[in-house]
């Protein structure tokens, strides 16, 4: 028997059958993926949220010394316009004293102006403006103490206070998110 | 099928199921084992069909539940919202309407397979009996929801049947106070249409499970009518044969279900229920959905209130009796001549009640809906017991077998 000889099957070749089982099996995962991805992608924000994504806050009703609290995507922001006094204060914190160190002027787009998320970072509860140690916030439920660049000094919170991604869209308006 | 199965469990995972819940050896002997007729053709793979069709109406509509209010003043919006807001919306909103049709279009095809290949004969009696069940709790799921996204079609239709039911003497009217929650369809209506539309499809789901079992109890009928004389002869293993002859079919049949939902979405629907319901203005011509037309020709042929409902009742339930109304020995519409004939006369009057369904009940339509309407419980009452009496039947095939080894002489 030659050793060329292909008549009997050889396992290694694909037949025909094969082909069309792998064609099959692509064709059906192909038509089964498309048909759960619209399933899972329809509980992702829809657009009316997505809408809602964004707002814009006119600064210029906020006169200095003030805490003004938006909401943004369902949550309070705090919106602060500080005096020269508490932007010194906040500049002038070493930074080895801080829970979570942060200079002040990497959470501020202009000094005079804090923008944060008023939600606690220990358990989520809002903190009180203008109280605490700090004169910052002072959170009532577990007694996290945050500075006037809403940093964490004091109390079980890990983190400080979120700076929200915004944008100053004018010298008196900043749209948030 | 009966005695005991011929699964190995083939892991000692497997081997320590079996022992607590023998479900790997039940699914083995119910959809992979299982012997099934070798002759069946195409109009048998409805089942799979439907089975898929429960399945994605189903997921279609709770996940459309996510984000549908039932509230009058919310619903129509929430709909819109779905359409153009969340995402897939439209597709899922679509899929879920044709889905309704395109399940429809099976059951009607599945019950016509019934009908003329006489699946609803002895020992089959209580499957077809469950399938009227499903049929009826699928009429009612599909009228609550076109009730819920509240257009003037939703509306009125849910205006027109709940008053149906003032018909019945004495009571009538507590019944439709009690139905909608108030004097009128309304908030009320609304609420409990949705919370009634949610739970019945698993009603649904429990009926099928029955309806399968019996179907596995007695085994499935096939063309020729002949019931299985040897398994190894005149049966196949459900799988792969049957397996994959419903995925084909499933195949084909989503081939027009796609194309219906992403290029013809609105075809079946009526344009009237894309205007928000409207209690003090009604739409020219109240039409049901296409699957609901011949009863509803039926309903208003009858000139009496009363006599109308029972009317339409009584042509579902006609159903039921079937296998007592035909006597018939030979099963099968293939050796049955005279039969035959007259199945198909039966089809044409029920498609052309559909289409006075949605003409104007006046003039020539009407004359003609009662014309049909009078032959269609003739067909149930007169006709089949006759037939049944006097044909003569044409000879029926030694087996399943014989019948597929001599070729062209089985008709099925």
């Amino acid at each position: 028997m030659s050793t060329r000889n292909v008549t009997e099957d050889r396992p290694a070749e694909a037949s025909r059958r094969d082909i069309l089982h792998i064609a099959t099996g692509t064709a059906a995962a192909v038509a089964a993926g498309g048909m759960v991805w619209p399933l899972v992608s329809q509980m992702n924000p829809d657009a009316s949220t997505l809408a809602l994504a964004s707002t814009e806050v006119d600064l210029s009703a906020i006169p200095v010394g003030q805490i003004v609290t938006v909401k943004w995507r369902g949550k309070p922001v705090f919106i602060r316009h500080r005096t020269p006094e508490e932007i010194k204060a906040a500049e002038n914190v070493p930074l080895a004293e801080l829970p979570d160190p942060e200079p002040d002027s990497k959470r501020v787009q202009k000094p005079e102006w804090l923008v944060v998320i008023g939600v606690c970072t220990h358990l989520g509860c809002i903190p009180t403006g203008k109280s605490g140690e700090y004169d910052g916030w002072f959170c009532p439920c577990h007694g996290s103490t945050y500075d006037v660049s809403g940093r964490i000094r004091s109390g079980p919170a890990p983190s400080n206070l979120e700076v929200p991604k915004y944008a100053f869209v004018s010298d008196t308006k900043i749209k948030i998110g | 099928m009966s005695g005991h199965s011929q699964y190995t469990p083939k892991s000692g995972f497997a081997r320590w199921l079996e022992r607590r819940l023998p479900l790997i050896s039940f699914m083995h002997d119910s959809f992979v084992a299982y012997p099934t007729p070798k002759n069946l053709n195409y109009m048998w793979t409805f089942g799979a069909i439907l089975s898929f069709m429960l399945v994605a109406q189903i997921v279609t509509g709770v996940v459309l539940a996510m984000h549908y209010t039932p509230e009058t003043t919310l619903a129509f919006d929430s709909v819109e919202h779905i359409m153009r807001d969340v995402n897939w919306g439209w597709a899922l909103r679509y899929a879920h309407a044709n889905g309704a049709s395109m399940f429809f279009l099976a059951v009607y095809l599945h019950m016509f397979r019934g009908l003329y290949y006489g699946s609803y004969k002895e020992p089959r009696e209580v499957l077809w009996i469950l399938g009227v069940l499903i049929f009826m709790v699928m009429m009612a799921t599909g009228f609550l929801g076109y009730v819920l996204p509240w257009g003037q079609m939703s509306f009125w239709a849910a205006t027109v049947i709940t008053n149906l039911f003032s018909a019945i003497p004495v009571v009538g009217a507590s019944i439709t106070t009690w139905l909608l929650g108030g004097y009128s369809v309304d908030n009320p209506t609304l609420n409990r249409f949705f919370a009634l539309h949610y739970l019945l499809p698993f009603i649904i789901v429990a009926i099928v499970a029955l309806h399968v079992w019996a179907l596995h109890v007695t085994g499935q009928n096939n063309p020729t009518g002949v019931e299985v004389k040897e398994v190894e002869k005149d049966t196949v293993p459900f799988t792969p044969y049957a397996t994959l002859k419903d995925g084909v079919a499933i195949g084909a049949f989503l081939v027009l279900y796609t194309w219906m939902t992403f290029f013809v979405p609105n075809y079946l629907g009526h344009p009237d229920n894309y205007i928000e319901a409207n209690p003090l203005v009604t739409p020219p011509h109240i039409v049901p959905e296409w699957y609901f037309l011949p009863f509803y020709a039926i309903l208003r042929a009858i000139p009496n209130k009363l006599l109308g409902v029972i009317a339409l009742f009584l042509s579902i339930l006609i159903l039921a009796a079937l296998p007592w109304l035909d006597g018939s020995k030979v099963k099968s519409g293939s050796y049955r001549p005279l039969f035959r004939k007259f199945y198909w006369i039966f089809v044409a009057v029920c498609v052309g009640l559909g289409y006075l369904g949605a003409q104007p009940a006046e003039g020539v339509y009407l004359w003609f809906a009662r014309l049909f309407a009078f032959y269609y419980f003739l067909h149930f009452v007169i006709i089949l017991p006759l037939i049944a009496k006097y044909e003569k039947p044409e000879p029926l095939p030694e087996s399943i077998d014989a019948a597929v080894a001599t070729k062209g002489a089985s008709h099925a």
